[in-house]
């Protein structure tokens, strides 16, 4: 087991060095860095000359975008990064490690717990869909899902917002904290209230979009277990329906559940990047976009690489679960 | 010309409309049914019923389970109608996908839903407590009279059958808790073991804390085989129990069931395309093609006298000793079966028949019954074409001592011998 892992983390370093070079490379192929967005309006009313902005860009080594020029780039970013310093970012003027550490909690705690809600809502549904094939209630639910998954983010979070904040009034429409609110800085249950309370409506929206997804793959694979010959044998032997389903069906359907949603996991930390812009919260993913609107080079390295290491680990978490809850498969390696 | 060709259309296309009146009736159909079996609470006088025989322990009696499909009705069971006597075996054959294995789960109330439904028939069974009923008119609910406690079933598929995330140990004591709610944990795992060594498995605590997928697919099916007498059932039946094992595993396993039949004095249900199992096993023998039953009766009758020509061309393309000596290929009956959703107005065999003639293509030939029993669904028995001086089929003369061989082959005890065991060990 522990060797498996090893060999499994020796092949992750690899994967992610490839993507590191990859996502180097893509980046300093970006039509405009923030050099260029900055200097722009100064170079047109002519108070920077050209020659000057080259000059700054050469300061920050982003004048060379040949490719031996990108390489020689790459090998100073990935050295730094070895020692943990994901570079300066210069849109918001710190540490790239430390801007993430700093508004990565907001984005893990909003998708994890729009991802508690969505596994004690979509996974029951799905198997009484499926338990239930071809019923009213199959059809419905099918059809809502498929939905709520086919709406645009931006376009479900505005019909939430005009909805329940604008005409009902019973959320904010925007922000993490009340502006006109001051509460006393002991108060830390005002606090946590308050910024709940902001924080309803981007769980429902994320909630709301990944639903559709986990209940159809639940129902697709229960589907599928309740067609097998060992249901067949189940209900063979006298066993009550209840049983059937509950013991039998769902312990297998658990299995492709488990890993894919224990895979899952790593991802809660990368954020939502439309969600979380428009509803103006302050997390890892409105920061990652502005970063990226803003040609924010150090920034987007920095936060890509970030969800390569997440997607990485949510993999090998993936297949470790499989071990865990399937008999048939065993790490010996 | 619009109209003939809808008369005349081939069964292979559907036009959107054709397919979305076909769903959209499809929906209501099996609608109907679902609801009809899903009923709680149902007075039991609805599906008691009266055995026209005592002696028998099932009777199937016109039997329809159909298929609604995308593509229309299948009609897998299209009237069936055959008994099965206390203590005795009766085979089941026929070619794949003549309505088998369809006919065994109806009984178990075990088809496919909501797309298989039966349609019509009844199947009357009388439980140990003396009660009969009729299976066809059960509520799901109900079912848990039957299954695991009066009738158990053995399945096709030795490998996929079992739970592959449960412990053998776990699987076989479920089916017993069930019923004997009574029996401590103990006690349930003691029987459990006591199964497990009675279907010949030596090594039986090991095997208890195995999972399905530690064993070969003959000890898979042995586990099935104790899984399936753990309630002591009175009828087992066995749906084609040796197809997917190789052939020393297959003689151990129809031995090992004949074995624990006598034990627990229960009748089986056997299926199989295979009429060398059969006639080292069973007692009557019932032939279906295309969800009908073609002939049916004594074994004796059936092997020395068959009367169907489908079940002659079984007969001739079983391979035998014969054919080995004389090098002569082995016979297949030429053709197909029909499409089981656009069944014709005649004979289902008639495109197949050496023997057919005028009639066969007109009508669907009722039941000629000869002695004992014996019945045969074919045109050549009717009095009416006596004077047509029609050939009958009949078993070429070095088939009927093979028969005659085949089923000298079983012997006391019911052992299947194979033909190497014979050579090698006889003299
Ligand atoms: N779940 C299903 N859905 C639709 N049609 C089905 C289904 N199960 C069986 N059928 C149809 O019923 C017919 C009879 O099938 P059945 O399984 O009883 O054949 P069988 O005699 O047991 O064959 P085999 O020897 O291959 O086991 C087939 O033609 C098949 O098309
Ligand atoms: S009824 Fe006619 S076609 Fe059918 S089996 Fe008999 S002879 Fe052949
Ligand atoms: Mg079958």
């Amino acid at each position: 087991m522990v060797k498996y892992i090893l060999k499994r983390l020796g092949l992750a370093i690899i994967i992610l060095l490839g993507v590191s070079l990859l996502i180097y490379m893509l980046t300093m192929a970006m039509p405009a860095d923030y050099i260029d967005n900055r200097t722009a309006a100064a170079v047109q009313s002519g108070q920077m000359t050209p020659e000057d902005v080259l000059r700054l860009k050469e300061l920050y080594g982003l004048a060379d975008k040949s490719l031996p020029g990108i390489l020689k780039g790459y090998a100073s970013w990935f050295s730094n990064a070895l020692q943990g310093d994901l570079g300066f970012s210069f849109l918001y003027g710190r540490p790239v490690t430390q801007v993430i550490k700093e508004y990565v909690w907001i984005s893990f705690f909003i998708s994890l717990i729009a991802y508690v809600i969505e596994i004690i809502i979509a996974i029951p549904m799905g198997i009484r869909a499926a338990v239930n094939q071809y019923s009213g209630y199959d059809y419905t639910v099918s059809v809502f899902s498929m939905m709520a998954t086919a709406l645009p983010s931006f376009f479900l979070a505005a019909l939430l917002m005009n909805f329940f904040s604008i005409n009902l009034g019973w959320f904010p429409l925007q922000g993490l904290t009340t502006a006109t609110k001051i509460f006393h800085p002991s108060d830390k249950w005002g606090i946590f209230l308050d910024k709940a309370w902001h924080l309803v409506l981007p769980i429902i929206t994320l909630t709301l979009l990944s639903i559709g997804g986990l209940m159809r793959y639940t129902r697709t694979n229960m589907l599928e277990v309740m067609n097998s010959d060992y249901i067949r044998t189940a209900r063979a032997k006298g066993l009550p329906e209840k049983k059937v389903i509950n013991k039998h069906a769902f312990r297998n359907t658990f299995i492709p559940l488990v890993t894919t949603l224990s895979g899952m996991l790593p991802g809660l930390f990368s954020g939502a990047m439309i969600t979380e812009t428009v509803f103006s919260i302050p997390g890892i993913g409105s920061m990652a976009l502005r970063a990226t609107l803003q040609g924010d080079i150090p920034f987007v390295m920095g936060y890509n690489m970030f969800l390569a290491i997440l997607t990485v680990i949510g993999y090998l978490i993936s297949d470790l679960m499989y071990a865990v809850v399937d008999p048939r498969v065993q790490i010996s390696k | 010309m619009a109209k003939e060709n809808k008369k005349t259309k081939n069964t292979q296309y559907l036009t959107i409309k054709e397919e979305r009146e076909i769903a959209k009736s499809n929906r209501k159909i099996m609608k109907q049914f679902e609801r009809a079996k899903n009923r709680k609470n149902v007075d039991e006088s609805e599906f008691t019923t009266q055995m026209h025989d005592p002696r028998n322990v099932i009777e199937i009696d016109n039997l329809h389970t159909y298929f609604y499909t995308d593509v229309g009705t299948t009609k897998a069971v299209n009237g069936v109608s055959f008994k099965i006597p206390e203590g005795k075996i009766v085979g089941v054959v026929g070619e794949s996908g003549c309505g088998k294995s369809v006919t065994s789960l109806s009984v178990m109330q075990l088809v496919q839903g909501p797309v298989g439904q039966i349609v019509d028939g009844s199947i009357r069974y009388t439980t140990s407590e003396g009660k009969c009923y009729d299976i066809a008119k059960m509520p799901r609910d109900e079912m848990r009279r039957i299954r695991g406690k009066e009738i158990a079933m053995i399945f096709q598929e030795p490998m996929t059958s079992l739970n592959p995330v449960f412990k053998i140990g776990d699987q076989l004591d479920e089916a017993l808790a069930i019923f004997e709610p009574k029996m401590s944990k103990n006690e349930v795992k003691a029987r459990s073991i006591e199964m497990l060594e009675m279907v010949g498995i030596a090594d039986q605590e090991k095997i208890y804390h195995n999972y399905p997928h530690e064993l070969s697919g003959g000890m898979r099916q042995r586990v099935m085989i104790a899984m399936a007498l753990i309630c002591n059932p009175r009828l087992i039946i066995a749906d084609e129990p040796t197809t997917a094992l190789d052939v020393t595993i297959q003689a151990q396993i129809l031995e090992l069931l004949l074995e624990v039949k006598n034990k627990i004095n229960g009748s089986i249900m056997l299926i199989t395309h295979d009429l060398g199992v059969i006639a080292g096993m069973a007692d009557y023998v019932v032939v279906m093609y295309a969800g009908k039953i073609v002939e049916a009766g004594d074994i004796h009758d059936i092997f020395k006298n068959p009367k169907h020509p489908y079940t002659v061309g079984l007969m001739r393309s079983l391979p035998s000793l014969s054919h080995v000596v004389t090098g002569s290929r082995l016979y297949s009956i030429p053709g197909q079966v029909p499409s089981p959703v656009n069944l014709p107005d005649n004979c289902y065999f008639c495109n197949r028949c050496e023997y057919s003639f005028d009639i066969c293509m007109e009508q669907y030939p009722p039941d000629y019954y000869f002695e004992d029993n014996h019945r045969a669904a074919c045109f050549l028995y009717d009095e009416k074409y006596k004077d047509l001086d029609l050939i009958k089929p009949e078993l070429p003369r070095n088939l009927t001592d093979d028969s005659e061989s085949i089923m000298a082959r079983k012997i006391p005890q019911g052992r299947v011998v194979l033909e190497s065991e014979t050579d090698g060990f006889g003299g």
